[in-house]
């Protein structure tokens, strides 16, 4: 992980989410999605070896939390309001999974929202 | 006090000296004052204290940026306050406008300022959803006051940003 690579310079990488949506982070930070498609998967595809975990947390406004994943993850507000109910409700969610560098800058960008959010190794 | 939109700003009006005094009070209570708890709130681990080396890296070029991100929304912030400068006299019935530009600057600073009064008063989960708590008869009390004026705050903006 390098300076350069956290700032995201150069950087665009594609995966899918938990429910197959495809996301390009592109270089400037921004994301834009892709319904799921059923092409067959990928090598790349299948190494998955992270996940976004948000926490939840007693201060945060829950419409400030569903703003937030509409913005970081471009999700659209059902499925924003999906997973900020399922924090609120069962302590976590998970928000993406897929390659490493880019989990890092979800990341980044949840904790500069000030969100508890955590990258996890998928075991 | 009134808060509504007007063309590209946020207009809180008619606000009495103790409530302008609390909103003057933002910037200052982002800081987490080297309370630990609150500074880690603010810089928060990004594996929950796993992944050694990955904490490092973070430490070391993350949270400088994020320190920067949050200082230079707390300046926004700050400087939108300087209409309130003045005696508490002149005070009554000031408005506070906020341009439309500086709403995500208002956010965060907001958010920051409700964790960090959080974190340092150890609220409990109970207590931070109890909006009808008065009156403030502790210094507590009046902490907690500020998280759901800040809150109220926060919700008006993000109804505004929705349309």
């Amino acid at each position: 992980m390098s300076r350069e690579r956290r700032q995201g310079v150069g950087c665009r990488a594609q995966s899918k989410d938990t429910e197959g949506t495809t996301h390009v982070l592109d270089e400037t930070g921004s994301v834009t999605t892709a319904e799921p498609t059923k092409e067959t998967r990928s090598e790349e595809d299948l190494d998955l070896p992270w996940q976004v975990v948000v926490h939840n947390d007693p201060v945060n406004l829950m419409s400030y939390v569903t703003m937030v994943f509409q913005r970081v993850f471009g999700y659209p507000r059902e499925k924003a309001e999906r997973h900020m109910l399922e924090v609120h409700q069962k302590g976590r969610s998970i928000l993406w999974a897929g390659m490493r560098e880019p989990a890092e800058l979800y990341v980044q960008q949840l904790h500069g929202y000030l969100l508890l959010a955590t990258l996890e190794k998928i075991s | 006090m009134e808060i509504c939109r007007h063309n590209d700003q946020i207009e809180i009006s008619e606000l009495d000296p103790f409530l302008a005094e609390l909103l003057r009070q933002i910037p200052a209570s982002t800081s987490p004052d080297g309370v630990p708890t609150a500074e880690q709130r603010l810089f928060s681990s990004p594996t929950n204290g796993k992944e050694p080396e990955l904490c490092v890296e973070w430490k070391q070029y993350v949270e400088p940026e994020l320190r920067r991100l949050f200082q230079s929304a707390t300046e926004t912030v700050a400087g939108d306050l300087e209409q309130l400068n003045g005696n508490e006299k002149s005070l009554a019935n000031r408005t506070l406008r906020i341009p439309a530009k500086h709403t995500d600057a208002w956010l965060n600073a907001l958010n920051q300022a409700r964790l960090v009064i959080a974190a340092k008063n150890n609220f409990t989960e109970g207590e931070l959803s109890d909006h009808f708590r008065s009156p403030i008869g502790s210094r507590r009390d009046l902490s907690l006051f500020q998280i759901n004026f800040y809150g109220f705050l926060q919700e008006f903006i993000l109804r505004e940003l929705d349309g």
